[in-house]
């Protein structure tokens, strides 16, 4: 009796974590955009190469990516990016953790788009700040695909940009997502 | 007994479902960690030097590929001769150039001196680069290969002059390290070879030592020192020293230079510098150099 409980617990605690395996997606072909605006000078960089986890039990959600890894369009602007503003030899990587938090209203399960809310803390340049953003969780074929914009200032993340240059970047800096998620084996 | 397998078994689902309730993010975090370890590639020291130059001579830089680097080399006269030159001012020698990066590890230019009415093409090739992770190596070594001609007329139109007599062709090995984010050291063993000389007791080749670092001011603007060792320096030369400042402004990087050398090629700065710092032959100057990028390497 006593040793069939025992295993009885240990079964379920065994399967706890199996379930939890399987809700675990990953990619690391999240594509990571950046836009600045000014009416001088539009400046974007893309970045292919970030790394995702979704735990679609839990609506955990986790990015990141290098920071040397973003693309310019100019060769000088992505040395400057590197160099002068995020300084990636000291800050290589940037990172996002937070949570879905209307998971309810997401079905992983059922094919459709959904709405979400994601919160969490994004770490830039060495500065973690509270970060939301509203997603769009799409569920096809059992494939979950996610993207989300949102949009982050300079400022909060002690990025700094200098008067010469301050009509050509700006301090509110757009920042688009995508992931194609498979899941974890 | 009973009570307490009852027990244990609820304590281990207790465990179990505590395990749910706390945020995964712990575990989360160390499969992103492990999964950018993974990922890791060599990490490629990027601007060991803020352009292709340090004053006059090259650095290990490249152009990058698909970039066109517009280049105004300025130098005024030197601050000796005067109120009466108002210092240097009035006097101005330059080289225009443009200089392209075929590939991330070609590039080549050419340039056109008022000193001597000299035409310059070149050839600058990456052959290792610093980079530290996955893969180590601690320097960067460039080959850099020009070839100048000079075009004044002939001293003597009356003798056969062959053009060829004014060909230089200049072979130098770049070495480079950038130590911190804010200094920089290299080294570069060069040799100019000469077609036509003046006596035959003068080389046809000289072998000379360049030495060169960057130190950061902040981090836009740096300053920059550079000299020339001749090994069999001509009768009458000097070794050519010079310092400068790197001002980034965006799009392009603005140097401004003092030296006491007049010209900015390799065969005529390193080995016909007769100024002396110590004279006062110091002459200012300034390199405009603007960037055009004809392709976007994402494309």
């Amino acid at each position: 009796m006593k040793i069939n409980k025992l295993f009885a617990g240990i079964l379920i605690l065994a399967g706890a974590f199996q379930v939890n395996a399987q809700d675990m997606h990953q990619t690391r072909t999240a594509k990571i955009q950046f836009f600045s605006k000014t009416s001088v000078e539009n400046i974007d960089a893309v970045n292919k190469e970030a790394t995702s986890f979704l735990n679609t039990k839990t609506g955990d959600v986790v990015f990141a990516a290098l920071i040397k890894s973003f693309r310019f369009e100019k060769a000088l602007m992505e040395e400057h990016f590197n160099e002068n503003y995020m300084e990636s030899t000291k800050f290589p990587k940037s990172d996002f953790k937070g949570k879905i938090s209307n998971l309810a209203d997401v079905d992983f399960s059922k094919d459709g788009m959904y709405k979400a809310k994601v919160t969490g803390n994004l770490t830039m340049h060495g500065v973690t700040q509270p970060a939301t953003a509203d997603a769009i969780i799409t569920v096809k074929g059992g494939k979950i695909s996610a993207s989300s914009k949102f949009k982050v200032k300079l400022n909060d993340y002690k990025i700094e940009r200098p008067a010469v240059v301050a009509d050509k970047i700006s301090d509110t800096i757009e920042i688009s997502v995508d992931a194609a998620y498979e899941p974890k084996k | 007994m009973l009570s307490l397998s009852k027990f244990l078994s609820f304590s281990i689902l207790l465990i179990s479902s505590t395990a749910f309730a706390q945020p995964v993010d712990d575990e989360m975090a160390k499969l992103l960690d492990a999964s950018l370890a993974e990922q890791e590639t060599p990490e490629y020291t990027s601007a060991t030097f803020k352009t292709t130059r340090l004053v006059n001579g090259h650095t290990n830089e490249q152009v990058a590929a698909g970039v066109l680097d517009f280049r105004i080399s300025h130098r005024f006269g030197a601050f000796n001769t005067g109120a009466y030159n108002f210092f240097g001012l009035d006097v101005a020698s330059m080289r225009m150039a443009l200089e392209y990066g075929l590939t991330p590890w070609l590039t080549i230019g050419g340039g056109r001196s008022t000193y001597e009415k000299t035409y310059d093409g070149f050839a600058k090739f990456r052959v290792l680069r610093q980079s530290s992770g996955k893969k180590v190596m601690p320097i960067s070594l460039n080959f850099f290969s020009s070839w100048a001609v000079k075009t004044l007329k002939f001293s003597n139109p009356d003798i056969k002059n062959y053009y060829t007599s004014n060909f230089y062709f200049t072979n130098q090995i770049i070495i480079a390290r950038k130590f911190s984010d804010s200094f920089s050291f290299m080294v570069a063993p060069t040799v100019v070879h000469r077609n036509l000389v003046a006596s035959v007791n003068d080389d046809h080749d000289l072998i000379s030592i360049g030495v060169g670092g960057r130190l950061k001011l902040t981090r836009r603007m740096s300053i920059n020192a550079e000299y020339y060792y001749q090994l069999n320096k001509p009768e009458g030369t000097v070794n050519s020293l010079s310092i400068g400042f790197d001002i980034e402004t965006g799009g392009h990087v603005f140097q401004i230079s003092f030296t006491n050398s007049p010209a900015m090629i390799e065969r005529a700065f390193i080995n016909e510098t007769t100024g002396r710092w110590d004279k006062g032959d110091i002459i200012g100057g300034f390199c405009i150099s603007r960037n055009f990028t004809l392709f976007d390497p994402r494309k």
